[in-house]
């Protein structure tokens, strides 16, 4: 089984919309949120995802694809 | 000099404030919170003085007591302590009675303000008992490692993306690091190094390095004070990319506060960006602590951190001092490094260029008034990305070698001034 921590920053067209559910009933992830913060115009959540290394995969790719950003906990650590 | 025993606490989470020993660890193990190096400032009052600080060397070092290293200093024994200027043609030009300019741009050794984090973390690095370090950058903190890891002799690995300038690069490998150039997109390769963090036991400077790292900034904050004569000034204009100088500069003005080193932490922070890459400056503009991450598209590459760490902590420097914030436009960037030079002969990067804009723009806009005391820090220089400047310089005149082609050439130059 392979872990991340990730940070996922939702576009207000998604606040609605059961995403993190959908990674768990579809694809068989194992979430545990840490730390959120959700309005009605912008949402993060810090969570730890748990599941086999392609199915991490196949969520991530999935959740990229529905708009929402998808960082490590770090964010941004390219540096000038 | 003398050595504080137990002056560091340990580690802290900045959200939940769950305490850790110190170790090479950087995230809340429970809230996933960054986590920040804790002193023991009731340790450390009364033993840090004015005059112990100015018995050190003249280099970050002098405050090696605020600094998060229990040895010996290991590397970069000459950082810092980097001029303070008062202005008077920059400042006549901006019409501001008081300013002054801190030059990191002249920085030992590689020309830039991270060599004050980078020689922290490599010197912590050691203490730690590691061999390796690392980090993924473009510019000055690749440079600033692959150095400070020569001089330690350790290994070092830089990661940069494939598709970076040739010129870029040079100033790094230099060095001799292992550079790792990485296929793919920005967002492919930043998640890559925060796995490479996690899986080898290396020293990511600003990975599981950064509470000892970003500390390093702090010493940008104490040079202000000391070389104004330990008093605040009424206004430091920072320029952010991931947001941690703005906070450490902050946390160092409180912090000689609570030493007794100053009377009180008087200083408006102000945050400079630039308009391709300014999420910080927007949360300050909208009064939101609420960070949206942007896509960088602008000509401060050395400011260019679309989703900065510290950006939260950013904010609340600037709101919680009574700062405020300005974006620049490329061409006020260019304007503002031009200005820089033409009017106290310093040559900074484009990130000294928002500075200056920024600052420009506060005062015109009265959020800086004309009568205060201002500090614009200058954090980079200029001769490593003269690219900027390409299509915007040219030669005056071309003459062949003889006395009265410059005659006439210097007669046509003046006719031109005048007109």
């Amino acid at each position: 089984m392979a872990r991340m921590r990730v940070r996922l920053t939702f576009p207000p067209e998604r606040i609605q919309e059961p995403v993190i559910y959908h990674l768990v009933k579809d694809f068989d992830i194992v979430t545990n949120i840490r730390r959120a913060d959700v309005t009605a115009d912008h949402g993060w959540v810090i969570l730890e995802l748990e599941a086999k290394e392609e199915t991490l995969e196949r969520g991530i790719a999935w959740l990229k694809g529905k708009g929402v950003k998808v960082d490590p906990i770090e964010r941004d650590v390219i540096v000038p | 000099m003398k050595i504080v025993m137990g002056k560091l606490k340990g580690l802290k989470c900045r959200e939940c404030g769950r305490r850790y020993p110190s170790s090479p660890v950087h995230i809340c193990e429970f809230c996933f919170g960054p986590l920040e190096v804790d002193y023991d400032y009731d340790a450390l009052k009364g033993t840090i003085t004015r005059q112990s600080i100015a018995a050190g060397p003249p280099s970050i070092w002098r405050y090696k007591e605020l600094l998060p290293i229990e040895g010996d200093v290991a590397v970069g024994h000459h950082v810092g302590f980097t001029p303070l200027i008062r202005s008077q043609n920059l400042a006549e030009e901006l019409g501001v009675r008081e300013l002054w300019i801190k030059n990191d741009s002249v920085c030992h050794p590689t020309w830039s303000f991270k060599d004050r984090v980078v020689s922290v973390a490599v010197t912590k690095a050691k203490e730690f008992g590691f061999d390796t370090v690392a980090c993924a950058s473009t510019g000055n903190l690749a440079n600033s490692v692959a150095a400070h890891a020569a001089e330690a002799r350790m290994k070092s690995y830089i990661f940069i993306p494939a598709d970076l300038e040739q010129g870029k690069i040079v100033a790094t490998l230099v060095y001799q690091p292992t550079l790792v150039a990485v296929e793919g997109t920005y967002d492919e390769v930043n998640r890559l190094c925060s796995e490479v963090s996690d899986k080898y036991r290396w020293a990511f400077v600003n990975i599981n390095i950064r509470p000892y790292y970003s500390e390093g900034s702090k010493t940008y904050g104490y040079e202000i004070l000391e070389q104004l004569g330990w008093r605040a000034p009424g206004h430091i204009v920072v320029p952010c990319a991931g947001g941690s100088l703005i906070t450490k500069i902050w946390k160092a003005i409180r912090e000689c506060a609570t030493l007794g080193l100053i009377d009180r932490p008087a200083t408006k922070m102000h945050a400079a960006q630039a308009v391709g890459c300014g999420p910080i400056v927007t949360m300050v503009k909208n009064d939101t602590d609420i960070l949206t991450p942007v896509r960088p598209n602008t000509i401060a590459k050395s400011l260019a951190i679309g989703n900065p760490a510290d950006g939260y902590y950013a904010y609340r420097s600037v709101k919680d001092s009574g700062g405020y914030g300005e974006h620049a436009t490329d061409e006020e960037i260019v304007e503002g490094m031009l200005l820089l030079a033409r009017t106290e002969g310093i040559f900074t990067e484009t990130a000294g260029g928002v500075t200056v804009a920024v600052t420009k723009k506060l005062l015109e806009r009265g959020v800086i008034p004309r009568d205060e005391s201002v500090v614009i820090c200058i954090t980079g220089n200029g001769l490593k990305t003269p690219d900027v400047l390409y299509e915007r310089l040219e030669t005056h005149v071309t003459i062949r070698p003889s006395l009265s082609a410059f005659d006439r050439a210097l007669a046509d130059l003046k006719s031109q001034a005048r007109s």
